[in-house]
């Protein structure tokens, strides 16, 4: 045979018990340090390199090297941080706010600022010249070779 | 009680018509059947069959190897309990299992209509559908037969 | 004899937090045939092994359940660590058993609360869920997550826990602990509880080894078989019994799963005395080649994982066996004989997780 009243010392005292809730929204919630959210991208240290593009598992990341941009759906993103892990760049980084509700699913892009964009343009000339004359020595070489 | 540790974890390969036989001895041994699966791999199924101890914690488990037409004997009748594993490996893989005691049809998920066994590659789905549609001809041939 | 009907029992149930569909056989009060029908959240994440590398797979298989989450990366992950021959560093053995007892506590709790709800005690269902939410917010501080974690990679697990953070664990453990014993008297030995679950559902030791139960649903049934005592992670080295009773009725699974609360409290204080310094992860090279059976204990009882790979970075199968897979054949039988009202309790002791279960 069972006891009796066994609730009512814990219901007792909830009577007294000040609410364990939170008076949501009035009162925002504050996340904690790791709290996964959303991934954030310093998109000037980008180097466009795709890794975390081949690492997501839901495929909600896409990059463009020419244009310089880096596009994001946030409604695909499931916030695992695979891509921070393997960004080598580490520009990556996986902040607390959660992505809000919506009635679409639009993709958000990032590109780069003019300068770093035109620097990478300059650079990139610069190789693809470098590696013009290269080739241009290699055949001068080779022409000279069979002379 | 003590701790056990690395129990031994094991697969025995025998053949597919020693099946009953062996999933026989293992139940007669006090063994628990604890899981069922199968794998499309170079070309074959792999059947496995899981038995544990529940004292001593050592893992067994039987490996058949079965084409893709082969009829592979349920063993329902000997271990009610397989009765979702082999559903399952029916209707993911398409494996030809006869004599099952509660036979699903292939509606134990419910999946989209009209597609059967999701987890083989493309190619031999195909090859496996074409063979149960032959089968089917020649079973209503046989009945036309028989009716004549 | 009566006359017989059948009676559909979900999918949408209020004792169901998910869909499984049974059509009852009754005759008059009495259940005679119970025939379970699922598949009604089948997601095909086995099939995703053709379209992910293994270690996106980490990520996908985690999110085979909401409960055991964490369960499911780390007996991933041990089993491609087995098939590569990985040896994980001892802290990282230590932060996954921590967290691992964690989503026991955290799992049996939200259990409990349901039970709680089945049999109409909702103000105790609010307390269990009370406590609960302690756990959730420690997984947050320290994983980020409150539900799915995704700390788990091949080699290792990649956050780490500051001395800080174990000291809060330690700190929100003794809470917890204080709170379920004020709340333990009234599942185990109130009089209104004890009539729904006393002798409810009996399944006997000889009955629950034939019918393959595991977890603490086998274990209240007298079958000691728990897999943490094959010491992998860093049970081996913490001091532990498996926890059963001979019961076997309704009763006895909270009893068992009530204790294994208190004790995953105390594996937890254990391993956070014993937790060595040192690396988290090892970098793993190369891709798994062979097979492997990984057997690990959920909080809902023997899981396998299986893999096999041929050294490429897309394995050829994985397999994942949840408890409820097994257990679900325990219920069935269970049911048979069984009063009508009694059913949603019976099915709620088995701790059923459809989502595990279907994959």
């Amino acid at each position: 045979m069972g006891k009796f009243m066994t609730f009512a010392s814990v219901a007792m005292k909830n009577l007294v018990h000040k609410p364990v809730t939170k008076m949501y929204p009035d009162k925002a919630i504050e996340y904690p340090e790791r709290s996964r959210g959303h991934v954030e991208i310093t998109i000037d240290d980008c180097i466009s390199c795709g890794m975390c593009v081949r690492s997501c598992p839901t495929g909600t990341l896409s990059v463009d090297r020419d244009a310089g941009t880096w596009t994001i759906n946030r409604f695909d993103c499931v916030q695992c941080g695979f891509c921070v892990q393997k960004c080598p760049k580490k520009c990556l980084r996986i902040v607390p706010g959660y992505q809000h509700p919506g009635d679409a699913k639009p993709e958000e892009t990032f590109t780069k600022s003019p300068e770093v964009l035109k620097a990478e343009a300059e650079r990139r000339a610069a190789q693809i010249a470098a590696a013009k004359a290269k080739a241009a020595e290699a055949a001068k070489a080779k022409a000279e070779e069979k002379n | 009680m003590e701790k056990v540790l690395n129990p031994k974890n094991e697969i025995v390969e025998i053949e597919l018509n020693q099946l009953l036989l062996k999933v026989l001895e293992m139940k007669k041994a006090g063994l628990r059947f604890s899981q069922a699966c199968a794998a499309w791999i170079n070309d074959r199924y792999e059947l496995s069959y899981s038995w544990v101890n529940n004292e001593t914690f050592d893992l067994t488990t039987l490996r058949v190897y079965a084409g893709l037409e082969t009829i592979v004997p349920s063993i329902t009748e000997l271990i009610p309990t397989a009765v979702f594993y082999e559903n399952e490996m029916a209707e993911m893989y398409d494996v030809k299992i006869d004599m099952m005691n509660l036979d699903f049809k292939h509606r134990l998920y419910r999946l989209k209509e009209g597609l059967d066994a999701p987890l083989l590659p493309e190619d031999v789905r195909e090859k496996s559908e074409a063979l149960k549609a032959g089968q089917r001809e020649a079973a209503k041939e046989a009945e036309e037969k028989e009716a004549k | 004899m009566g006359k017989r009907s059948v009676v559909p029992f979900g999918p949408q149930h209020p004792v169901l937090p998910e869909p499984i569909h049974l059509d009852l056989v009754l005759e008059d009060e009495q259940v005679v045939e119970a025939v379970p029908n699922i598949g009604f959240i089948h997601r095909g994440l086995e099939g995703l092994v053709t379209k992910k590398d293994f270690n996106q797979m980490v990520y996908v298989i985690e999110r085979t359940c909401g409960i055991c989450s964490f369960g499911h990366g780390t007996g991933y992950c041990e089993a491609v660590e087995n098939v590569m021959n990985v040896e994980v560093p001892d802290r990282a053995k230590y932060l996954r058993t921590i967290w691992f007892e964690m989503s026991r506590i955290h799992s049996h709790l939200l259990w409990l609360g349901l039970l709680a709800d089945a049999f109409g005690f909702e103000s105790l269902f609010y307390q269990c869920w009370r406590i609960r939410e302690r756990v959730l917010d420690l997984f947050e501080m320290t994983t980020g997550g409150r539900i799915i974690f995704s700390v788990n990679q091949v080699g290792g697990v990649n956050k780490d826990m500051d001395k800080g953070m174990l000291q809060k664990i330690l700190e929100d453990m003794d809470v917890i602990e204080k709170e379920l014993k004020q709340i333990t008297g009234t599942f185990l030995t109130d009089y209104s509880v004890e009539s729904r679950l006393k002798g409810v559902g009996v399944l006997t030791k000889q009955q629950a080894h034939d019918l393959g139960a595991v977890g603490p649903f086998g274990r209240a049934s007298g079958i000691a078989y728990d897999l943490r005592m094959t010491g992998y992670e860093a049970y081996k080295y913490l001091d532990f019994e498996p926890i059963t009773s001979d019961v076997g009725d309704s009763w006895a699974r909270v009893d068992v799963r009530i204790r294994e609360i208190f004790q995953s409290i105390d594996l937890i204080r254990q391993a956070i005395g014993k937790i060595p310094g040192g690396e988290i992860n090892v970098p793993v090279k190369g891709n798994p080649n062979g097979e492997c059976f990984t057997r690990i204990e959920q909080p809902r009882g023997e899981a396998y994982y299986y893999i096999k790979g041929d050294n490429k970075p897309y394995l050829k199968r994985v397999r994942v066996r949840t408890p409820t897979f097994a257990n679900l054949a325990g219920l069935c039988e269970m049911l048979k004989g069984a009063e009508y009202a009694d059913v949603p309790i019976m099915v709620l002791t088995i701790d059923p997780c459809i989502s595990c279960t279907e994959r």
